[in-house]
This record gives C-alpha cells, sequence and structure tokens, in this order.
C-alpha cells in the first residue's frame, strides 16, 4: 500500500469536516474521491499533504506516519498535489512556474530533463514558456499546474478537481493527460465533481458525504450502481 | 545652480537611506504580507549599538558595524518569531499591525529606560571627508558618497539575491501564494525568517548611515525614517524591490529641494502631502503593478 488513511478527523474550529475517513491507494492505481460540493474531498487532500493539520487519525503514506510532517517536508518525500484553483503562480513566468515545481530537487540537469518531458506532454506550454501564469486561460493554467507538480518527480500525485471550470474540450484533454501520467508510472489520487469522468479512468473510487465515506469500489461497478448514477451521475 | 547640485547631491544620499530602509519594509511587506511599523525602531537599536561599541569602547566602526548588523537580525528574526508569527492567521490583519506598533513603543521604551533620553552625540562611522568640487564651491561629504554607493550595491545584491538564488525563488513563491509554496516544498516559516533577517539587517546598515549624516541619537531617532521609508515603499510600489529605492530617492530629493527652496519646516508636510497625492493618482505606486489574474 502506497498511502493509507485510518480514521482521518478533521475539525475547521468547531465543525468537523472529517468523520473518521479511512482509505487506501495502491501503487500503480488511479483512486477517485468523488462527492458533492462541501463533502470534504478538498479537505482530504490538504490533509494528506500536510496543508491541515488532523486532529485524530493516521496517513501512512510509503510505510511512514506523515501526520506530523510539515507540508514542505511532504513533498520531497514524492508527493505532488496539483490544487483546486489551479493556484499557479500569476506573477511569474510559466518556466518559473515549472523551475518552482523543482523546489525540491538539486540535480540541475535531472530537472532539465524533466521540463524537457513536460514540455513534450505540454506543448502548448513550451509554447508560452515566457509568458505569465497569469495571463493563461484557466485550460492552460490547468496544464501548468499538473507540469509544475510533474516537476518534482512524483511517485503519487494529488489532483484536486482538474476538470473544475474548463470548457468539454479541455476536460477531455486533462483526463487524457491524467490517463498518460498514470500510465507512465505515477499514482494518482483523483479528486472530482465530475464522477462520470473520473470513474471512468480510475480502478477504485470512494464516494465522500459531508466528512464520511459512505461507499467504495470499483470504478467500473459504481459506474452501474443505481444510487451512484442517481446521486452522482445525472441519471 | 551650484546649491541646487549640492541639494541634489544631499537629496539622492537622503534618498539612499530611505531607500535602504524602504527594502526592508517593502520585503516584508511583499513576502510576510504585514507592515513591520517597528522596522524603523529596529534602525535606532542599530544606531545604539554602534553608538555604544564607538564612542563607549573606542571600537572601530569595522567592528561596530558588523556587530549591529548581526543584532539587528537577531532581533528582527526574534520578533517575527515571538510577536509576529503566532497571529500570522489570526482573524483580522489588524492584530499583527496593531502588535507591530506595540513592538514599536516597546523598543522605543526600553530604549528610553536605558540610553535616557537625552540626546547622544553620535560619532560618524566614515571618517572620510569628502571631496569639493568646482574650485572649491561644492563639497560633498565622504558619508554622502558612501552612502549613495552603499544603496546602489544592496539593490543589486538584493535583485541578484531573489532572482538568481534558490531562496529567493523561494521569496518570491511565498509572496505569491503561501500554500502553493507549500506545496512546491518551500518551507514558508523560514523563508519569512529569512526576510525580516535581511529587512533588520539592512535597518542596522541604514542606522549608521543616517547618524552619521544627521549625528544626534534619541530612542525615536528611527521613527521618523521609519514612516517616512514606508512613503518611499508606497511611492514606488509597495512589495517591489526596485520601487523602494527609486521612491527612496526621489523621497529624499524631493525633501531636501523643498527643505532648501521651500521651507524648512514644511518639508515634511510635503514629502507626507506626496504620499495622499500617490495615494489618490496611483495607488499602486511608481512601479507598482495590477495584476490581472483569470481564473
Amino acid at each position: 500500500m502506497l498511502l493509507e488513511i485510518k480514521n482521518l478527523n478533521v475539525y475547521y474550529g468547531v465543525i468537523q469536516a472529517l468523520k473518521d475517513v479511512s482509505f487506501h491507494v495502491d501503487k500503480g492505481e488511479v483512486v477517485a474521491l468523488i462527492g458533492a460540493n462541501g463533502a470534504g474531498k478538498t479537505t482530504t487532500l490538504h490533509t494528506i499533504s500536510g496543508l491541515l493539520k488532523p486532529k485524530s487519525g493516521e496517513i501512512i503514506y510509503k510505510g511512514k506516519n506523515i501526520v506530523t510532517i510539515s507540508g514542505n517536508k511532504i513533498v520531497s518525500m514524492g508527493m505532488a498535489h496539483v490544487p483546486e484553483g489551479r493556484r499557479v503562480f500569476a506573477d511569474l513566468s510559466v518556466a518559473q512556474n515549472l523551475k518552482m515545481g523543482a523546489y525540491t530537487r538539486r540535480n540541475k540537469k535531472e530537472i532539465e530533463d524533466t521540463m524537457a518531458m513536460v514540455y513534450d506532454r505540454f506543448p502548448r506550454l513550451k509554447e508560452r514558456q515566457t509568458q505569465k501564469a497569469g495571463t493563461l486561460s484557466g485550460g492552460e493554467q490547468q496544464m501548468l499546474a499538473m507540469g509544475r507538480a510533474l516537476m518534482s518527480h512524483p511517485d503519487i500525485i494529488l489532483m484536486d478537481e482538474p476538470s473544475m471550470g474548463l470548457s468539454p474540450i479541455f476536460v477531455n484533454e486533462i483526463f487524457d493527460i491524467i490517463k498518460s501520467v498514470h500510465k507512465d508510472g505515477t499514482t494518482v489520487l483523483l479528486v472530482e465533481q465530475n464522477a462520470k469522468k473520473a470513474l471512468t479512468i480510475a480502478d477504485r473510487a470512494y464516494v465522500l458525504e459531508t466528512g464520511s465515506i459512505t461507499m467504495e469500489g470499483k470504478a467500473a461497478d459504481m459506474l452501474n450502481n443505481d444510487s451512484i448514477r442517481k446521486a452522482y451521475l445525472g441519471e | 545652480m551650484l546649491s541646487f547640485l549640492t541639494s541634489l547631491v544631499n537629496g539622492l544620499s537622503l534618498g539612499s537611506i530611505y531607500a535602504i530602509i524602504a527594502l526592508g519594509y517593502t520585503m516584508v511587506y511583499g513576502i510576510a504580507k504585514m507592515l513591520n511599523f517597528a522596522h524603523g525602531d529596529f534602525i535606532m537599536v542599530g544606531s545604539y549599538v554602534i553608538f555604544i561599541f564607538v564612542s563607549n569602547l573606542g571600537l572601530s566602526p569595522v567592528i561596530a558595524i558588523p556587530v549591529a548588523v548581526v543584532l539587528c537580525l537577531i532581533l528582527g528574526v526574534t520578533t517575527e518569531r515571538v510577536a509576529y508569527r503566532p497571529l500570522r492567521n489570526a482573524a483580522s490583519p489588524l492584530a499583527v499591525l496593531i502588535t507591530a506598533i506595540g513592538v514599536s513603543y516597546l523598543l522605543e521604551n526600553v530604549a528610553l529606560l536605558i540610553f535616557g533620553a537625552d540626546t547622544k552625540s553620535f560619532t560618524s562611522v566614515i571618517p572620510w571627508s569628502g571631496i569639493t568640487l568646482a574650485g572649491g564651491e561644492i563639497r560633498i561629504q565622504g558619508v554622502t558618497i558612501i552612502t549613495i554607493i552603499t544603496s546602489v550595491v544592496i539593490l543589486l545584491a538584493l535583485q541578484f539575491f531573489v532572482h538568481k538564488t534558490r531562496e529567493g525563488q523561494a521569496m518570491l513563491a511565498v509572496a505569491q501564494d503561501r500554500s502553493a509554496a507549500t506545496l512546491m516544498g518551500i518551507d514558508v516559516n523560514k523563508t519569512i525568517s529569512l526576510t525580516f533577517a535581511i529587512g533588520s539587517a539592512l535597518a542596522a546598515i541604514a542606522g549608521a548611515f543616517l547618524c552619521s549624516a544627521y549625528p544626534s541619537l534619541t530612542p525615536y531617532t528611527g521613527a521618523m525614517p521609519g514612516i517616512k521609508a514606508f512613503v518611499a515603499a508606497v511611492l514606488g510600489g509597495i512589495g517591489s524591490i526596485p520601487g523602494a529605492m527609486l521612491g527612496g530617492l526621489v523621497l529624499g530629493v524631493i525633501e531636501i529641494l523643498a527643505r532648501t527652496y521651500i521651507s524648512t519646516q514644511l518639508s515634511d508636510a510635503i514629502v507626507f502631502g506626496i504620499l495622499v497625492v500617490v495615494l489618490l493618482v496611483k495607488p499602486t505606486g511608481i512601479l507598482g503593478k495590477i495584476i490581472q489574474e483569470k481564473v
């Protein structure tokens, strides 16, 4: 198991955002976390990557409980997080943003190789490497945020709502990219409101409802599950 | 004409002092997102340290200045750690602002307690008397020249540091988005500490020049230059390093010219009047920019 979440309880002040959340991600999987707005999906990812500290529970990553480790140190353990709303550095160029993604790495040659790989995967970013990130379109910013995460050469990548606010063409493109990132050996934990798309590319999925996991299973089974279809697939 | 040139050079010199202070102000604002109103008092602390070492202990400024720089650096980092960091995520951004004002009064009153209210006569750290030009018509003091040169060197060093080093890049990232910076593997706390270290060290250097040019030292010595440097930072575009430099120089020149040609009493009013005008006409300052963000 690459990542195991055990009985996670997270609070914002007195409000409990996550209640006894447990799930796991195996190496090489794409695991989707689906659920409505406010279900706690983003909170879960923030807690895993150390931006939030849980009240109780364990996050076992590569056999180590990382709950007490600060967010910036978790990155160098091979975990990258593409945050909701992209959060690119608007005032920096595309190339500078990518370099920022490689902050934890020291070997210049390796960084350049990864950069070339990212540009291969996102030709559009290469075209715009000197442009300020703030001037990119939403879809391009999403690509930049993903490219930036890949720059740390992660073993697992957490993606928070990568399709949010994008045109259907971009949505398809972004999901194709997630598939290809996965194919190259990166484990993916995907949070999505677009449940249909997420379930299509995921191996397994968990449903999060008001802070608790209410259902889990193979993604393909969930696509055919009546209650899921009604609640999340709009059928 | 000659007196105008003299005033201009003096203005650039005073402006350079403002610039060095403003650089610290603007970096702390840009990266830690707070106005450290105690920044001016770090100047005073640095100046007293130099005063003790040079006037009381009879040591060379070559020793006194580095000691003052290190002590101010420690003071700045400690202040941030003890007084500002716990309030960083406070519900209101006013909490840390008011604390900064509190730190300012604390430093002034501790200085009052230790050194008393009487004015100390500061010995210039620049023994060089300067140069005379135009057949003795224009005299430029050594401290004037060294101040201007030092400020330019500091500006270039900071620009290099911010744009070319790993720590500088971390500062740029933290300035824009702390959470995203954390997700890049950047230690936000360390980066903010470093910013305070640099800003406070610069305050000590500014203190050495300020008190060499205007050699009367009291516990309130840093307050006014601190506020003027803040005006300079806003004038240049707060958060911008070249802006702080430009704002400092412009403000220094205006202040000296106003003192020479309009009125000594009114010069401060003119300086603060400029702040009001800038805020009305171009709130982002001369080099400040409005970033158009697409979401």
